[in-house]
């Protein structure tokens, strides 16, 4: 098991990395999915940071929370996530997105160590959930399940299918983590297809809701806890809403940031920002003990 | 090369209704076996508790009840929702369970394809997937005839798909597929299933395998599913007309046993005849084609004996297999036809 940053400035200064490590292979590609890595890297931090049981060194561990990467298109920010959780070294950013890496532009299992499925069709990641976190209580092991998937991903049935799956199975060991940052392909998800009131959806179909602003460390990290440790049986769902680009100022003032292409220079100027807002005492080294 | 639609014999029949087979396929008289997948299933999961049932409120439907009653700690319900049936038996495949999903092969394949393809296949996950209402084997029309299920499948990687004859086929297949490591897709025969190949000498359903069931001079059939159980009737009737049909039986229709279709080829019949209860696009046919061609032999004729290219009409299925040339009676004159 990897040593816990669990004190606050602790996953202040992981959030910090994840977010570094993503804009770094950002610059691998010249563009990506990095306005989400970095609106999303705060409840990256407080999952592989604190929540999940898991051993870096050996990724298929049976006991391990399983966290399922249902949009595909975030793999930039959950191998970033990886890499601070020592799962993948750091130095394989290098090859984000080139032939033959380990770190394809869309997450699949098949390829990456600590990646549990092959996401990116959106809308398959809770239904599998169900279908692991069903199996775990078949084998009577009390890991997690934890799918993470985008607020473009409410638009597809399947997902209701699923919430409604999760609810009649009396599913407590299935947390749902739902990334809002308003943003689609082809627009403010809110434009595509409305989902409002979300928070009031979820409840009405049997899960335990919090929304919080996933961009607030104390609160992600209370709303962690709260899922983990409720004795409801019932499914859990995190509703964060984020900002993208969190943390470089010209990043969130773009309005089209689904898919960024940024100058060369941009890619430097974005860590330059990060590290001169860098929490205090953190380090863009990961610290000793989580090593992989 | 689509099968022409065939009319139904000239002599004047009652009308039938939709209600008619409905819960059988069976002829009137035939001998079956009810729900062979059924019983086969709780007997292979008796001692293996790693396998689970689910489905998409089709339990009664698929014989899966008969597995809900004898474990139900093993049975998941996942509602009328084939994309989480599909999805849920992967994500449990996953924790090192063998899920038996099961629905119609409209909603199975159609509807969720895509599971099929990126969760189950991809990921080559040990999910066996029973499919009822193969083809035309009910009268309700396009909404419940899998007429192309087959097609879709057979383009997916490292699926392995067996289209079972009867009862016998079904029984045997059961803890073959189950025990192949990989994604299975199986067409299910269900309720009072005909019992045809236990009259075949030495008979045993293999995985992968296609099996000569009869020889003959003159006509090749090479067949799945029910059309087996077709072409030994056909065959039957055709002997006494001095026309000898060996028909070869291919259950699997992927991997496909090229070997044994072209080793059966290569007898020189006049006539080689796909029959199958399937469209004519994508299906066996098809399949045997590509494979004579790469392999170089020639038959000296061939025709499909399939389904039409077509949405097929509502209405009882003694007549719809009348109309699409897949009935006994029909088939016979079809073969007859082509060979003049």
């Amino acid at each position: 098991m990897t040593s816990r940053p669990d004190t606050l400035s602790a996953l202040a200064a992981c959030a910090h990395r994840i977010r570094r490590y993503a804009v770094r292979m950002g610059d691998v590609q010249g563009q990506g999915y990095v306005g989400q890595a970095l609106g999303y890297a705060d409840v990256l931090a407080v999952a592989y940071g604190h929540a999940l049981s898991l051993k870096p060194d050996n990724p298929e561990w049976e006991g391990r929370d399983r966290f399922l990467l249902s949009h595909g298109h975030y793999a930039i920010a959950h191998y970033a996530a990886l890499i601070e959780a020592g799962v993948i070294p750091e130095s394989e950013l290098e090859t984000y997105g080139s032939d033959d890496s380990r770190l394809p532009m869309s997450g699949m299992a098949s390829y990456t160590p600590g990646m549990e499925i092959s996401g990116g069709s959106l809308g398959q990641g809770l239904i599998i959930g169900v279908g692991m976190a069903l199996g775990l209580k078949h084998k009577k092991n009390p890991a997690f399940v934890y799918n993470s998937m985008s607020d473009g991903e409410l638009d597809e049935g399947s997902t209701w299918e699923a919430a409604m799956a999760a609810a009649h199975h009396r599913l407590d060991n299935l947390i749902c983590l739902v990334d809002i940052n308003n943003q689609q392909a082809d627009g403010p998800s809110r434009q595509v297809l409305g989902f409002e009131p979300l928070a009031d959806k979820w409840q009405a179909f049997g899960w335990h809701v919090q929304r919080v602003d996933g961009n607030d460390l104390p609160a992600v990290l209370n709303a962690f806890d709260t899922a983990r440790t409720l004795e409801e049986p019932q499914p859990r769902v995190i509703l964060c809403d984020t900002l993208m680009g969190k943390g470089v100022p010209f990043l969130e003032a773009r309005e089209k940031n689904h898919f960024i292409r940024v100058d060369p220079p941009e890619w430097q100027l974005a860590l330059a920002h990060l590290d001169a807002t860098a929490p205090s005492g953190a380090s863009n080294a990961r610290p000793q003990g989580a090593a992989a | 090369m689509n099968a022409p639609v065939v009319n139904a014999t000239a002599e004047p029949k009652k009308k039938l209704t939709t209600s008619a087979m409905i819960a059988s396929i069976a002829s009137e008289g035939q001998r079956t076996v009810a729900a062979p997948f059924g019983k086969a299933l709780v007997e292979y999961a008796a001692d293996r508790p790693e396998v689970v049932g689910l489905t998409a409120d089709l339990a009664k439907y698929t014989d899966l009840h008969l597995f809900a009653q004898a474990y139900p700690e093993r049975f998941h319900q996942m509602g009328m929702a084939e994309q989480l049936l599909m999805g849920a038996a992967g994500g449990m495949a996953k924790e090192g369970l063998t899920p038996f999903a099961t629905t119609y092969a409209v909603f199975g394949t159609r509807r969720a394809y895509d599971f099929i393809h990126q969760v189950i296949a991809e990921e080559n996950l040990n999910v066996k997937i029973c499919c009822a209402l193969p083809g035309l084997t009910t009268g309700y029309g396009p909404s419940h005839q899998a007429t192309e299920d087959l097609g879709m499948m057979r383009g997916i990687p490292g699926l392995t798909i067996v289209d079972p004859c009867d009862a016998l086929d079904i029984t045997q297949a059961v803890p073959q597929i189950a025990a192949h490591k990989g994604p299975v897709y199986m067409r299910l025969l269900r309720g009072q299933v005909p019992l045809v190949l236990d009259e075949i000498e030495g008979y045993k359903f293999e995985l992968g395998k296609a099996k000569l069931l009869r020889e003959g001079n003159e006509v090749l059939v090479i067949s799945s599913g029910i059309l087996t159980m077709r072409a030994l009737e056909v065959a039957a009737d055709l002997a006494k007309d001095n026309i000898g049909v060996a028909v070869l039986h291919c259950p699997t229709i992927k991997p496909l046993d090229e070997a044994a279709i072209c080793e059966a080829v290569r007898y020189k019949h006049r006539l080689v005849v796909v029959a199958e209860n399937h469209s004519v696009v994508g299906g066996l046919g098809e399949a045997v084609a590509s494979a004579l061609l790469r392999h170089r032999v020639q038959p000296a004729g061939f025709q499909l004996a399939g389904l039409p290219d077509a949405f097929l009409d509502a209405g009882a299925l003694p007549t719809l297999h009348d109309r699409y040339g897949i009935s006994r009676e029909v088939l016979g004159q079809r073969i007859k036809g082509w060979l003049g």
